[in-house]
């Protein structure tokens, strides 16, 4: 129905085009140009990802809009692309992302414009081929290429120790993945010259080859999601990162790890999987509770709002792994993981583009720089109290939906792991509203705070788009979950079968 | 039929949020400060909306009368693992009851806000907060599943959350929304674990299928614990409750209910009296069908109220303030409801929940009343006298206090009474206490009701003394507050005292009026399960007439007219006697006013704990073991080793980056040259 689709193409090469086209604007008189092609790059990208929404068969759960050219021959590498319903919502909310992050960088950004810009399109681009690659290695080499506009974005435009921040997330995230490419030449050996990530699925494994492979994804993915304890270059990471780049980071880069377990280690190593789920559960527990103490001690806003990711992107693993006595995984916690990420995209990027809203008016991430901000600016107070109950998890908005799914689906497992996720609810309202009554309530704390203005229209456009994505999804997520129903149903089946026999 | 018609059960909860949303979002563009016209629009619009639900559900209410129900959906939000998951109403005779209840106490405190609020800066940013919560608080009890009702149940705690903290700059409010919030989340732990058990094991949300599939598990055991075996029903019960807990401010989740007075009077009643605060009562009620299953699930929920019940009833007796005595009422009548649950009373907790809602609001906003008049004044020490300066206001409160005491004919009596019969009769492992805590609890009722009414309007004439404050508490968000010397309070505008009115009259005629047919004429047949208890009670009802008379001869109404009589001579006969009892009983005094050290404890414990914990963690987990031995460690020893290398690197960052990966395809290649040689 769509082989000769070039949709996904699209999506990847018309932000790179885009970005490559804005780096030919030099100085200072082509910096609105510069802006201007890439509103248009982005807006054009977000509009051909569409299509892909509009156009995917709930239906059905083999991968769709698929494109392949073989690329190098030599080694059996194709040019492969395709979306089902666990990659597809990812483009859209990279895409997306990547226009929220071209506004909010339109007056803040003023050096290096036209490169500042292009790394983000570039980036994107770059995003969406990793959730569109069907062939292991496009996917590695998109995965691998997008470290490096990120690198650049925190290393040039980021804070007074970003080259130690880019040093460390540049290292951490490419040394696991170092393993995965060799998992991928193993994979390619036994399956007799094959780089196909469907044939990998099928190919027949022992339980100690599939452990090895589920460590090897494990050492990249983790890291990228990331997972108490290689968790500690997000903190470092954000605050060192420009507001655009924390956005994406936080939106987009953490799904790609998360998105890593569902595409390769559930289905490749299915066996290796069942048996290490307590593990992952265990890792994901302490994720979401000690990583909920911890973000209560931060006294720097992007720090707080990092662990809290990591806190939330702890329910999405734990939600993968749950499986029962008989080795099914749970429908609710991978649907509910999905839907986290979606949710924490929003919700993330909200949080982070508030943080860079009074950053860049009294340059200062610390928590006790501020009071009493609602006094000068009641309209984001607004944004911030919501974008905060939102973090929170309060029903209605969408950080309620996966948490509320993923707990369910954790009862029907073990009340034990409910009881331990459920801890969130103390410590996200803890940790969350106690930075929020220090920062947005109170009276008037100084006189940087006396002198803020409120956030102008453009900032408004922005914040209240996300609004109304967090609270359309809390509402009703279920245009959100329809689309992946097919593909969760059809992976839990396979990993159920497993590989043994 | 009204009941059949979806769309009008949807204006129910939709009409307040549009006031809600046009009184947030428009009043403020036609100008919010006093004497703009987007004041008036924003009463208006929310009035109009609230008014609209009250008529809508008095028609549905008709409807139910008539032996109508409705069970439907009205969207399906999501479908995971082939289980539905419904936005849907239930609408029956135990919702219509609470529809009616919310939508009238709201409409008279949306009035009543008129009044109240005429001098704020935040006007209409109230309004529309008032009329959201009466949203939330419409879909909390409409609601045919778990999940919407924890939807409603989140949803008042965010508003009540708002409202505690409206006047955003007093540190004590925003100190209070903080923790009402992190309290009631600790309740809905509880609770949301209470609905994974449910979904675990019915494998529904909804509530109906969820009741018929229960007694499939009656006997069905988990163990928490190995080797400790649980009732499943006792476990969901008790998780279910503890929400309940959270939210009707139950010992030991109640600490949040007296700070919530930060918040304006008229929420207070609204909020913090007559109705979200009785929404774990409707809850329990609701999950009947449950509770009636395990006897241990209610034992815990009749000691739980019977602690709350006395204890709470305690406090108010050493409370100055005039709100906060009315707070610690509230408490102490909150756990006379959970008491009828626990007895399995049911219908009785509810029915009490009603006349309370009525006695409380008047209650809480007769003391508004009495704050407005007396310039933001809450010290009951600077009132005195007030009967006469404020006539509709004192005999709408005595009203208030005489149904809050338990008093015949007032409608508190009705349902406290039976409350008392109620769990002399119960079977609850428990009862024993929990009647004599009951008993108890109404002696210390009547004399804090009293003491409130001869303190505040009796006696001499304390205000307009000076301007110094013993305690700092007060309702205000400015500091000039209190009767000026010399000044006289006046009788407060029509638009309070109307609502008084409008709710005095429920408070006195309710009970004697629908005892009958809300308890023993079979009204919440179908709705709320008939206990064992409920159906001795009906056989032992002697007639509204009867059970007046009778009560001369009981415990209950000799408790009560004993501590209206302490009351009396305390404040009238002997105005000096409390100091002396004050200085003679200094210690148990003492911890009466530091509320049995509950917050100190939790500040230190949990609060300041956490905090620490947190630090810590991050300090040694993060920072020291994680970043410090193995990451920077292993850079260290990276960065010694590869000393002699030095000469090689350029110092420029993106030529590491741009050399590891062409060094990452380098060996890429190299591999490949070799796996082809295979």
């Amino acid at each position: 129905m769509h082989s000769s689709s070039y949709i996904l193409s699209l999506t990847i090469w018309v932000p790179i085009l885009a970005g490559v086209l804005v780096l030919f604007m030099r100085g200072d008189a082509q910096k609105a140009t510069a802006r201007l092609i890439a509103l248009v790059g982005s807006i054009m990208g977000l509009l051909v990802a569409l299509l892909l929404w509009i156009g995917f068969d709930n239906a059905s759960a083999t991968m769709q809009f698929s494109e392949s050219i073989p690329w190098i021959t030599r080694f059996n590498i194709h040019y492969a692309l395709g979306v089902d319903g666990i990659s597809m919502l990812f483009v859209i909310l990279n895409s997306f992302t990547t226009v929220i992050v071209v506004i909010a960088g339109w007056q803040v950004i003023t050096e290096k414009v036209s490169q500042y810009l292009a790394a983000f399109l570039i980036m994107s681009g770059l995003v969406n081929g990793v959730f569109a690659a069907t062939d292991a290695i496009l996917f590695y080499l998109f995965f691998e290429a997008m470290l490096i506009p990120m690198f650049l974005i925190i290393g040039v435009w980021g804070g007074p120790n970003r080259v130690y921040a880019a040093v460390k997330f540049f290292l951490y995230t490419l040394l696991g993945s170092l393993l995965m490419l060799a998992a991928f030449i193993y994979l390619y050996n036994v399956t007799n010259g094959s780089f196909s990530i469907d044939d990998y699925r099928h190919v027949p494994l022992s339980l100690t080859v599939q452990t090895v492979l589920f460590f090897a994804f494990f050492a990249s993915f983790a890291v990228k999601v990331p997972m108490w304890p290689v968790h500690t270059w997000l903190p470092d990471a954000h605050v060192e990162a420009p507001t655009g780049g924390s956005v994406v980071l936080a939106a987009i880069t953490l799904k790609i790890g998360a998105y890593g377990f569902l595409r390769f280690n559930l289905p490749i190593a299915p066996d290796a999987s069942f048996a290490l789920s307590g593990f992952m559960i265990t890792l994901s527990l302490i994720a979401i509770i000690y990583i909920g103490f911890v973000a209560l001690a931060q006294s720097d806003m992007k720090k707080l709002v990092a662990y809290s990711s990591i806190s939330h992107m702890g329910f999405v693993t734990l939600g993968f792994f749950l499986f029962n006595s008989l080795g099914v995984a749970s429908v609710q916690g991978i649907e509910g993981g999905l839907v986290q990420m979606v949710s924490h995209g929003f919700i993330s990027a909200a949080m982070f583009l508030c943080i860079g809203v009074l950053y860049d008016r009294v340059h200062s991430r610390e928590i006790s720089s501020y009071g009493g901000v609602i006094n000068t600016m009641p309209k984001f107070a607004f944004f911030a109290v919501l974008f905060a109950m939102a973090n929170v998890g309060l029903p209605g908005t969408s950080g309620f939906v996966g948490e509320f799914i993923i707990i369910l689906g954790a009862m029907k497992v073990n009340f034990w792991i409910a009881f331990g996720a459920a801890i969130t609810l103390i410590l996200g309202a803890a940790y969350t509203l106690w930075m929020t009554k220090r920062v947005i309530f109170g009276d008037i704390a100084n006189d940087d705070v006396k002198a803020l203005t409120d956030i102008n229209g453009r900032e408004i456009l922005i914040l209240a788009i996300l609004a109304v994505m967090v609270l359309a999804m809390g509402l009703y997520p279920m245009p959100f979950t329809e689309v992946m129903h097919e593909s969760v149903n059809a992976l839990i089946k396979h990993v159920a079968v497993g590989k043994l026999n | 039929m009204m009941i059949e018609n979806k769309l009008a059960l949807l204006s129910i909860p939709l009409l307040p949020l549009a006031g809600a949303i046009l009184a947030g979002f428009i009043a403020p563009i036609l100008g919010k400060s006093e004497g703009k016209p987007g004041r008036a629009f924003a009463h208006s619009v929310t009035i109009l909306g609230v008014l609209g639900a009250f008529i809508v559900s008095c028609l549905v209410f008709q409807d139910v009368l008539a032996g109508k129900t409705f069970n439907g959906s009205v969207y399906t939000w999501m479908v995971s693992g082939g289980i539905k998951l419904e936005v849907g109403f239930l609408v029956d005779s135990l919702t219509a009851m609470m529809m009616l209840v919310v939508t009238f106490v709201s409409l008279m405190v949306h009035i009543y806000t008129i009044g109240y609020m005429a001098e704020d800066e935040g006007y209409t940013r109230f309004f529309a907060y008032i009329s959201l919560f009466t949203f939330a608080m419409l879909m909390l009890v409409m609601s045919n599943n778990f999940m919407q009702l924890f939807f409603g149940w989140e949803a008042v705690g965010l508003v009540s959350y708002l409202l505690i903290g409206f006047w955003y700059t007093r540190p004590t409010a925003i100190y209070a929304n903080l923790k009402a919030f992190l309290v009631n989340r600790v309740g809905d732990f509880g609770f949301l674990l209470g609905i994974g058990l449910v979904f675990a094991y019915f494998g529904t949300l909804d509530y109906a299928t969820a009741f018929t599939r229960a007694p499939e598990f009656k006997d069905a055991i988990i163990e928490l614990i190995p080797g400790w075996q649980w009732s499943l029903i006792t476990v969901t019960c008790i998780c279910l409750f503890i929400g309940a807990m959270g939210k009707s401010a139950q010992f030991p989740l109640h600490v949040w209910l007296p700070d919530s007075m930060e918040g304006p009077t008229p929420i207070s009643a609204l909020i913090h009296a007559a109705t979200m605060v009785t929404a774990g009562i409707f809850m329990v009620a609701r999950m009947s069908p449950l509770f009636e299953m395990s006897e241990t699930a209610l034992s815990f929920v009749l000691i739980i109220g019977a602690i709350t019940a006395f204890f709470m009833a305690l406090i108010a007796i050493v409370q100055y303030d005039i709100k906060r005595v009315v707070a610690y009422s509230t408490l102490s009548q909150l756990g006379y409801m959970t008491m009828a649950l626990g007895a399995g009373a049911y219908s009785a907790g509810v029915f009490h929940l009603m006349t309370h809602a009525f006695f409380k609001a008047v209650l809480f906003l007769g003391a508004g009343s009495v704050i407005i008049a007396m310039h933001h004044e809450q010290d009951m020490r600077k009132m005195g006298g007030l009967r006469k300066y404020l006539p509709i206001t004192y005999f709408t409160m005595l009203i208030g206090a005489l149904a809050n005491a338990g008093f015949p004919p007032f409608a508190g009596f009705f349902s406290k009474d039976t409350i008392i019969d109620a769990i002399h009769l119960s079977h609850t492992p428990g009862h024993s206490i929990a009647y004599i805590a009951a008993l108890l609890g109404v002696f210390i009722g009547a004399l804090y009701s009293f003491r409130l009414v001869f303190f505040a309007f009796h006696g001499e004439e304390r205000f307009g003394r000076d301007h110094h404050h013993a305690d700092g508490t007060h309702d205000t968000h400015d500091h000039h507050h209190g009767l000026a010397a010399g000044e006289k309070p006046h009788e407060t505008p029509w638009v309070v005292t109307l609502p008084l009115i409008l709710l005095a009259i429920p408070s006195v005629a309710i009970g004697g009026w629908l005892i009958e047919p809300m308890l023993y004429g079979g009204y919440f047949d179908g709705a709320i399960q008939v206990s064992e208890t409920m159906r001795e009670l009906k056989e032992e009802f002697p007639g509204v007439g009867a059970m007046m008379l009778h009560a001369l001869q009981t415990l209950p109404f000799w408790f009560a007219v004993a501590g209206a009589a302490t009351a009396w001579y305390c404040y009238i006969i002997k105005p000096e006697l409390p100091g002396k009892i004050r200085t003679m009983f200094a210690l148990p005094v003492k911890i009466l006013q530091e509320k049995y050290y509950f917050d100190r404890f939790n500040d230190w414990f949990f609060a300041s704990g956490a905090r620490k914990l947190g630090a810590a963690l991050w300090k040694f987990g993060d920072v020291t073991i994680i970043d410090g031995f193995f990451v920077n460690g292993t850079a260290r020893v990276i960065g010694w080793s590869s000393g002699v290398l030095r000469k090689v690197q350029t110092g420029y960052l993106h030529t590491y980056a741009f050399t590891m990966i062409i060094g990452v395809f380098g060996l890429l290649t190299i591999l490949f040259f070799k796996l082809r040689s295979f």
